[in-house]
């Protein structure tokens, strides 16, 4: 696992979709890759109520990273320093096995470059002392980009009492 | 070498103060201002996708004329000499044939209004509206009849509000980042949330409480929560005594609109009506009744948006924390003078006053000839009343789509004789215009400085970042070179955005340096509040919150006339249009990032009733109405009103020129008809009937 995580606040995501297109544009991406992905519950009538659950999805940083040990050119690497892992770019022969092996869909098909391209946690941007762009362009403040031991608790614990209150598991779950 | 450059945004009207990113020419990366504290560095979708409308190769990049038929995407090419000279003489022609009143100007409104007035006024034309009459020109007239300020005048003030009542105003989905993010922290700190809508939002999923009521009944709630909070005396008596202008009156007027009474119209129940005025109640004045600003949109609406604020005034929440704030501006800041326009000139005076709209005039007599009345646009050209009209001059403003009645608009459009277009991309207007004066990209233009009045006044200033990357020129610019061929360049004395700062800042003791460090001139560290007890400065006539106006009543209409009930049709839905955050207006939709991420629109219809009719979700669906019939697909779902179908507002766009947006979607445009307020002249945009079949 990498030193850093970014987590969403539920309670404060309006899901604009801000994060995702702001990653794009300064990655000039292809309109397809989508490298942290918003994954949104809702609106929604929950028991005659209106819902919204939202989660930002990023890479997660495995432990055990399959994506990186799917990799046959090794382009797929782990960062000492902080365990995030990365892609170096001229490595990649586009095989798409992490593709494939990511739970999480987390590497994309670059279609122009004919490379796979995958969230880093903005590498560059955390070494120079700032937030990754998803987190710093989040007009609600519902990304919290830390370390896991940092992480404040109170807002989204709160959140799950609520949901837990309305009942939305029990429909939720099937 | 990478510099930062504080400025504003134009992807929608708020302009919210952000920093960009430059390096070589191009911009890098777009934030929130960092020295605006409520930012935090947050942009919305639409300034995320900003870098991709500057560099898009569907932009309009040159001054065209139009070479095939109107709307056929046949251009040529010109120089700017060329584009300018030709509009000039064609203007001229027509001018003295039938004078310039026979032009009209439209826009959105924006930090040039200043000049694009003053330009209709050096030319001699009473003709300018702007965006505002089509979205909000009613919400305006009712404030000003109630506490004699405009609707962009006051504000809510979200961090300190203890329950909020929204009717359809979407925050969350429709936003503006400064309040949007203070109101969500204040929800967080147990801010209550009443969302009334006949339609699910983001802003429903985020209320403490949401109300489906029937598309329309809002007035009918407001008047039974008025009867509530008098029979059970809920309202803030002091500040009623001190302020209220008519209590008397409306006490007698809300007999018979009992909570019972309301069930009916709102579909809300009479309990729940009772409990809603007593928990607001509990928290007065720290509440605010929102009057704006989509949704419910009816010709009735004058009166609802006045309901809305004389509920404020019985919370005594206008001018108190947590509730409506009047802004304040240079002189509340101790400050002698204001910034200088160009619109005080001293200009020629017109032979004939009459305005298109006669709005100030016969036609509406108390909405704001500031704005306008845009609904009128197509009636004054087709029947040629009060004169014949010929040229328009639509400046980043799309007559066609916004405005109800699709059909009739392109009609009207069609009649005239010259269409002058400036805008950023191609629009449905744009794309039936005779000569196109590109604009460049809000990141590639200064514009003059804006007036941030709020409870800390600032002048703030859009800086361009980078350079044109095409063929393309600033508003200012463009209006000036007219105004120079038309013979009425003088009154523009100018020749950079510097100059026009300048002369903006001239009785003031403000430098333009001032503005380099953050993007703004702060005129006040803390917050001005006027005293509730006694210095609250209403402008109304009696200097009081006037539930009897004077406004209203010195022109014969009444300020409190009787409930009328809303009309049924069984079989028909009853059309709403809104907002998402990807989009604004009509304006976005062919953006790269902004089109992906919201392509198209469907029609909302609730589930019941779509079964009814054997609809599906995603069904291809004929929707009809007395103004027009077109194709969409159809949303089925639990989340609206039976009565009520939604569509988003700003899509089925026809002009070739935007390859990413044409035919997406239908046009609410299409099936809206011709419906209005008559005093405030905003078209009622939630009142047409629809009918829906399977294809
Ligand atoms: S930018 Fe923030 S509010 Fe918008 S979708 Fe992403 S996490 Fe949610
Ligand atoms: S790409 Fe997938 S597998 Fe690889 S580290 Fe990220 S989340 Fe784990
Ligand atoms: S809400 Fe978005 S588009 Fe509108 S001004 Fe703010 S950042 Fe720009």
């Amino acid at each position: 696992m990498g030193d850093y995580i970014i987590s969403t606040n539920p309670k404060r995501c309006i899901a604009c979709h801000a994060c995702e297109i702001a990653c794009k544009s300064e990655k000039g991406l292809p309109l397809e890759v989508t490298l942290g992905k918003i994954v949104v519950l809702g609106p929604k009538m929950v028991n005659g109520n209106p819902n919204m659950t939202s989660v930002f999805v990023p890479c997660f940083h495995c432990e055990q990273a399959w994506c990186m040990e799917s990799c046959p050119t090794e382009a797929i690497r782990r960062r000492k320093k902080d365990g995030l892992v990365y892609i170096i770019d001229s490595l990649c022969v586009g095989c798409k096995a992490c593709i494939t092996a990511c739970p999480w869909h987390i590497p994309q098909w670059n279609v122009e470059a004919g490379k796979v391209v995958k969230c880093d946690l903005c590498m560059d941007l955390i070494d120079a002392g700032e937030e990754p762009v998803c987190v710093s362009v989040c007009p609600t403040n519902a990304l919290e980009f830390c370390k896991p031991a940092e992480l404040s608790n109170n807002t989204r614990e709160a959140y799950g009492r609520g949901l837990l209150e309305k009942k939305l598991w029990a429909t939720k779950v099937r | 070498m990478k510099r930062v450059v504080n400025t504003l945004c134009f992807m929608c009207s708020v302009r919210c103060p952000i920093q960009v990113e430059v390096e070589n020419n191009q911009v890098l990366r777009i934030r929130g201002n960092p020295h605006v504290p409520a930012m935090n560095g947050g942009i919305c979708p639409k300034a995320a996708a900003a870098i991709a409308g500057l560099n898009d190769n569907q932009r309009v990049r040159f001054p065209l004329i139009r070479t095939g038929e109107r709307g056929s995407g046949q251009w040529k090419r010109v120089s700017w000499t060329e584009a300018l000279d030709y509009t000039a003489d064609r203007c001229k022609d027509i001018f003295d044939k039938y004078g310039a009143k026979s032009s009209i100007y439209c826009e959105r409104a924006n930090l040039m209004s200043d000049i694009s007035k003053s330009f209709q006024k050096a030319i001699g034309s009473p003709n300018h509206f702007t965006h505002d009459t089509v979205c909000k020109g009613s919400i305006n007239t009712a404030c000003r009849s109630i506490i004699g300020y405009t609707d962009g005048q006051i504000n809510a003030d979200w961090t300190n509000a203890k329950h909020v009542v929204l009717y359809g105003r979407n925050v969350f989905e429709s936003i503006e980042i400064k309040a949007m993010n203070s109101f969500i922290s204040a929800l967080e700190n147990g801010t209550k949330l009443t969302y009334i809508d006949p339609r699910v939002t983001i802003t429903a999923a985020k209320a403490t409480d949401y109300k489906m009521i029937r598309p329309g009944g809002d007035l009918a709630l407001n008047y039974a929560l008025m009867h509530v909070i008098i029979e059970e005396k809920l309202y803030d008596a002091q500040y009623v005594r001190r302020w209220v202008e008519g209590f008397e009156e409306l006490c007698s007027f809300v007999i018979p609109y009992t909570p019972q009474w309301a069930e009916k119209e709102t579909g809300i129940l009479a309990e729940e009506i009772v409990s809603l005025a007593r928990e607001v109640s509990k928290v007065k004045p720290a509440v605010v009744f929102h009057y704006g600003y989509r949704g419910s949109h009816h010709p009735t609406e004058t009166y609802f948006r006045r309901s809305i604020l004389i509920l404020n005034a019985l919370m005594g929440s206008i001018e108190s924390k947590g509730g409506l704030f009047i802004k304040k501006g240079l002189k509340d800041a101790g400050y002698k003078a204001g910034l200088k326009t160009f619109s005080s000139q001293k200009f020629p005076e017109m032979e004939d006053t009459r305005r298109f709209d006669g709005c100030g005039q016969d036609k509406f007599p108390i909405a704001d000839p500031a704005h306008g009345v845009g609904f009128m646009l197509p009636h004054a050209i087709l029947n040629e009343d009060p004169y014949p009209i010929k040229v328009l001059f639509a400046f980043r403003y799309d007559p066609l789509l916004s405005n109800p009645d699709y059909n009739t608009n392109l009609k009207a459009l069609k009649k005239l004789d010259l269409i002058v277009a400036s805008d950023v991309n191609f629009g449905g207007t744009t794309a039936l215009a005779d000569v196109v004066l590109p604009e460049s990209f809000f990141l590639e233009r200064s514009d003059p400085l804006q007036m941030g009045s709020s409870l800390k006044p600032a002048i703030n200033r859009r800086t361009a970042c980078v350079g044109p990357r095409f063929d393309t020129k600033p508003m200012w610019w463009i209006v000036k070179q007219l105004a120079d061929r038309l013979g009425a360049g003088h009154y523009f004395p100018y020749e950079t955005a510097e100059d026009i700062w300048n002369y903006q800042l001239t009785d003031l003791d403000i430098k333009i340096e001032d503005f380099d460090e953050t993007g703004f001139v702060s005129l006040s560290d803390k917050a001005i509040w006027w005293d509730r007890n006694d210095g609250i400065k209403f402008k109304t006539p009696s200097a009081k919150i006037e539930v009897l106006s004077n406004l209203m009543e010195s022109h014969g209409i009444p300020s409190l006339p009787p409930y009328e009930a809303l009309d049924e049709k069984p079989g028909a839905f009853r059309l709403m249009c809104g907002r998402c955050v990807a989009h604004t207006n009509v304006m976005t939709q062919n953006n790269l990032y902004l089109n992906h991420l919201v392509p198209e629109n469907r029609l909302w219809i609730n589930d019941r009733r779509a079964k009814e009719l054997g609809i599906t979700n995603n069904d291809r669906i004929l929707v009809e109405s007395k103004a027009g019939k077109g194709e969409m697909c159809a949303y089925v779902t639990d989340m609206i009103h039976p009565e009520a179908a939604f569509m988003l507002h700003g899509f089925g766009h026809v002009e070739v020129d935007s390859k990413r947006s044409y035919g997406k979607g239908a046009s609410d445009a299409l099936f809206q008809e011709r419906l209005h307020d008559k005093i405030g002249g905003s078209p009622a945009l939630d009142h047409s009937w629809i009918t829906v079949t399977k294809i």
